[in-house]
């Protein structure tokens, strides 16, 4: 009984971020101008994070919590560099 | 998968609750990113899955964590930390870069910049 309340909760969170992330993709395709695109691909990092915290949770493990680090890392660089690309049309003076 | 779930009845429910609050935070701001129709208004959306969504889902893990291993384990508040302290960054640098763009292309929508309008008010002040 207990179990299932978990679970059922793990599985409802994982399919919420699911339908999060079919979201921020659709902005990051459809977005009409270049920083909606960032900015879906900024939500679309954050979104994948939280399902890899949800996926660390459901397996017991803490190995997802390095690569939810590592996702968080990543799109903050990403997001920096095209936001500074977006201004100066060049990433490093 | 069984074996780590034998953890007590209000864990349980703490646990589930956190990360239904945090999927639902961060569903309801990956809708406004979607929804709302300018670009301005749409920056504010994702923030609601940054700042709460990421708390309570780091929250929920650590002390589903916590409980599981009979030891604190604190270690993923580091991801708050990082995610609270970089998101404004790079959401205001992005602001940045698009109101440059927006007034690079002469948009009347976007107010004018504010090192201009000081030097056009005092040319008749000084004539």
């Amino acid at each position: 009984m207990n179990i299932t309340i978990l679970e059922g909760a793990l599985t409802t969170a994982q399919v919420m971020l699911t339908v999060a992330m079919a979201l921020a993709l659709f902005r990051m395709i459809h977005g009409p101008r270049a920083q909606d695109r960032v900015l879906g691909l900024d939500t679309l990092y954050v979104n994948s994070m939280l399902m890899l915290l949800t996926l660390g949770i459901s397996s017991g493990r803490t190995l997802y919590f390095e690569a939810a680090l590592i996702i968080g890392l990543l799109g903050f660089v990403a997001t920096v560099a095209l936001a500074k690309f977006l201004m100066r049309g060049e990433v490093i003076e | 998968m069984n074996e780590a779930f034998n953890l007590p009845f209000w864990a349980e429910i703490v646990v589930s609750a956190f990360v239904l609050l945090g999927a639902s935070l961060a569903l309801i701001g990956t809708i406004g990113l979607a929804r709302l129709p300018t670009f301005f208004e749409r920056l504010h959306a994702p923030t609601l899955g940054t700042s709460w969504g990421t708390g309570a889902m780091v929250m929920a893990s650590m002390i589903f964590f916590t409980v599981t291993s009979g030891r604190p384990v604190f270690h993923e508040i580091l991801i708050g930390i990082f995610v609270t302290v970089t998101t404004p960054v790079t959401l205001m640098l992005l602001a940045q870069s698009t109101l440059h763009r927006e007034r690079a292309e002469g948009n009347p929508d976007v107010p004018a910049s504010i090192s201009k309008t000081p030097a056009a008010d005092s040319d008749p002040k000084e004539a």
